[in-house]
């Protein structure tokens, strides 16, 4: 596919992640320490943290990255565990395992295209 | 480099201390962002022996929550052994007992993580305000 092309496509899903809520600014201050130097940053980042081992390092990990709807899910989560409500932490966890389950496939998709498209494919850092 | 406010950060060393490697890396790249050479350890008993090697440095960068040795006792290890660097505490926590925990063991800024430019930049302008 025409390289152009590819770069547009890349760039509407990139929006997309930003106007479904599953990215947020966050996001945008790693897509900021991408350089020359350092062109897969972000994708390095995202993918550092392969299987989170603990409730924790996910919560801290999806903070870092700007995973907006996992975020909320996990605050979610939080509030139910420590209220006590079993039903609730369970069915929220299962949220939360989706949620990011979803970001994670997305993710991939994008980044995949991004190597594709090559170099300089963050068209407009704006939301 | 400046950063405004007549602040230049050239010449700056700089220590992150964190165990997760997500950090370590964020944090790493966005004081190379800035022009500011860094070193990364990765929990507070290596922070002590960094400095116990006899190297210095402008800005430590301090989690809170590390094994063998946590920020809290690092930064208190740090004063007690007459280190005056700028040490700014960066944590998920946000407890106002916890911070104040952390902040009375001698730092001289508190971010809540994730740490952004913005953030990095409001504490290297205290460094060259007080320096």
């Amino acid at each position: 596919m025409e390289r152009n092309q590819l770069r547009r496509q890349l760039a509407v899903m990139r929006q997309s992640l930003f106007d479904q809520g599953f990215l947020d600014e966050q996001f945008i201050q790693l897509e900021e320490l991408q350089d020359d130097a350092n062109p897969n940053f972000v994708e390095e980042i995202v993918t550092l943290e392969k299987s989170p081992l603990d409730f924790n390092k996910l919560d801290s990990y999806m903070h870092h990255i700007g995973a907006k709807k996992v975020k909320a899910e996990s605050t979610h989560f939080r509030e139910y565990c420590k209220a006590g409500n079993a039903e609730g932490c369970l069915r929220t966890f299962q949220q939360l395992k989706k949620e990011y389950t979803t970001l994670k496939k997305k993710l991939e998709a994008y980044f995949q295209m991004a190597r594709q498209a090559g170099p300089k494919e963050i068209a407009g850092r704006s939301k | 480099m400046n950063i405004g406010g007549g602040a230049k950060v050239s010449n700056m060393r700089a220590l992150v201390v964190d165990d997760n490697m997500v950090n370590q890396t964020i944090h790493h790249r966005l004081l190379q962002n800035l022009g500011i050479e860094n070193q990364v350890v990765k929990n507070g008993k290596e922070a002590v022996d960094v400095h116990s090697s006899g190297k210095y440095f402008d800005l430590i960068l301090m989690d809170m929550d590390m094994p063998i040795m946590n920020g809290i006792e690092a930064t208190r290890t740090l004063r007690a052994m007459g280190i005056r660097s700028t040490i700014a505490g960066v944590s998920t926590r946000s407890l106002d007992q916890e911070k104040q925990e952390f902040m009375e063991a001698g730092l001289d800024d508190y971010q809540e993580k994730p740490l952004t430019k913005a953030k990095l930049v409001s504490i290297l302008h205290k460094i060259n305000h007080s320096g």
